[in-house]
């Protein structure tokens, strides 16, 4: 369900950039571990998106695997999905990426 | 359509393909075949249709979308600071008894310390009702569809609640074990309510609001002889998404763990 504030914030974020020029496609960059699921973005982009230049526009999306750091033997992992064990048994994980949504670019006509 | 040169058609039949780090990627569009030069020096072939327009452009925007809200966010707790004020962000599922705590919390409290609440519900102010028996101050925020509290509601209820300086601040949070955990308010710490009766998975369900929280309170504790619920799994099963988390078992109705509650609240 946050999904759809999100997909406000999408649509408030880019007319902010790009005004009213007419946006024909929108690039969002989703890391693994954020919990943003594509489908449902999709979803209610289709709803926040009318009425403005960002009606009609395609969605691309670009997932990013979870990467992490162990804290107790330093070891790099990537997570598929926030199950946060490393192999050395402790779960004491930083995470170093793929917790973002970004909007990665647009592209105007 | 190309994601680095902007290249684009209006079809549907496009694959494209990135590798993080890297420039690979294929696509396919559909009619007729063209070559162009990328700004980093080499040519690819592809196919574009015929309503491709070689006027559209792209635009790199980097834009993170929870930066309004963290921003935001960022204000009420420089607000928040700057009056001494501490806020704590209680979540949980609908019916964990957060309401019940509060209540208990600020008959508990008493004279010792000047408290108020800000309610998040979808509908209804039958919280902020219970709230304000008690003789506190509350706003409550009716999100409608919304299912969380975002840092924008936080800060306009602030303005409203006019909170005391060197006051507690409880923000009862929607109930719901998802969207809650995204949306920085500002607080100072993250609480997570879950009860005897829910089940000692959900923090494996649920994990990302039990690893954003700084402390767990387990309620309903009076309930316990009554239902099959591992207290020992619970915990641990918390502790190995947030090893960090601290527990505190209570019931707000009976008055168990009641202490400790308020003793973590004075520490903060």
């Amino acid at each position: 369900m946050h999904e759809l504030a999100i997909t406000e914030s999408i649509v408030s974020g880019v007319r902010e950039r790009v005004g009213e020029s007419r946006v024909l496609r929108v690039i969002l960059e989703v890391g693994k571990l954020s919990q943003f699921v594509p489908e449902s973005i999709k979803f209610f982009f289709e709803v926040c998106a009318q009425g403005t230049p960002l009606e009609g526009a395609a969605l691309e999306f670009i997932e990013v695997a979870g990467r992490v750091r162990c804290r107790a033997c330093a070891a790099e992992l990537e997570l598929q999905d926030w199950i946060p064990l490393c192999p050395c048994g402790s779960a004491e994980l930083e995470v170093l990426a793929g917790q973002r949504l970004l909007v990665k670019a647009v592209e105007v006509a | 359509m190309c994601a680095t040169c902007g290249c684009s058609d209006e079809g549907s039949a496009e694959l494209t393909k990135l590798e993080p780090g890297g420039h690979g990627h294929t696509h396919e569009h559909a009619a007729h075949p063209h070559e162009h030069e990328h700004s980093h020096g080499h040519a690819h072939p592809h196919e574009h249709g015929p309503e491709h327009s070689h006027s559209s452009r792209m635009i790199a925007l980097e834009h993170d979308v929870m930066a309004k809200n963290d921003g935001l966010a960022q204000q009420n707790r420089t607000w928040l600071a700057d009056r001494a004020i501490t806020a704590v962000n209680l979540m949980s599922s609908p019916g964990s008894g957060k309401t019940t705590l509060l209540e208990r919390t600020l008959r508990e409290l008493g004279d010792s310390r000047a408290a108020s609440v800000i309610e998040g519900d979808q509908a209804t102010l039958l919280d902020a009702e219970r709230i304000r028996a008690t003789g506190r101050r509350v706003v409550q925020v009716n999100t409608g569809t919304g299912c969380h509290l975002d840092a924008e509601m936080v800060g306009r209820s602030l303005r409203q609640l006019e909170p005391a300086d060197h006051s507690l601040l409880f923000i009862e949070n929607v109930g719901n074990l998802v969207c809650p955990a995204l949306f920085d308010l500002g607080e100072r710490a993250r609480v997570v309510l879950m009860s005897v009766t829910e089940g000692e998975d959900k923090p494996l369900k649920y994990p990302h609001i039990f690893r954003g929280s700084e402390l767990m309170l387990l309620n309903k504790v009076d309930l316990l002889p009554h239902l099959q619920f591992d207290v020992a799994r619970c915990i641990q099963n918390a502790r190995q998404v947030n090893p960090n988390l601290k527990v505190l078992q209570l019931s707000a109705t009976r008055g168990d763990g009641l202490a400790g509650w308020l003793e973590w609240l004075r520490a903060l």
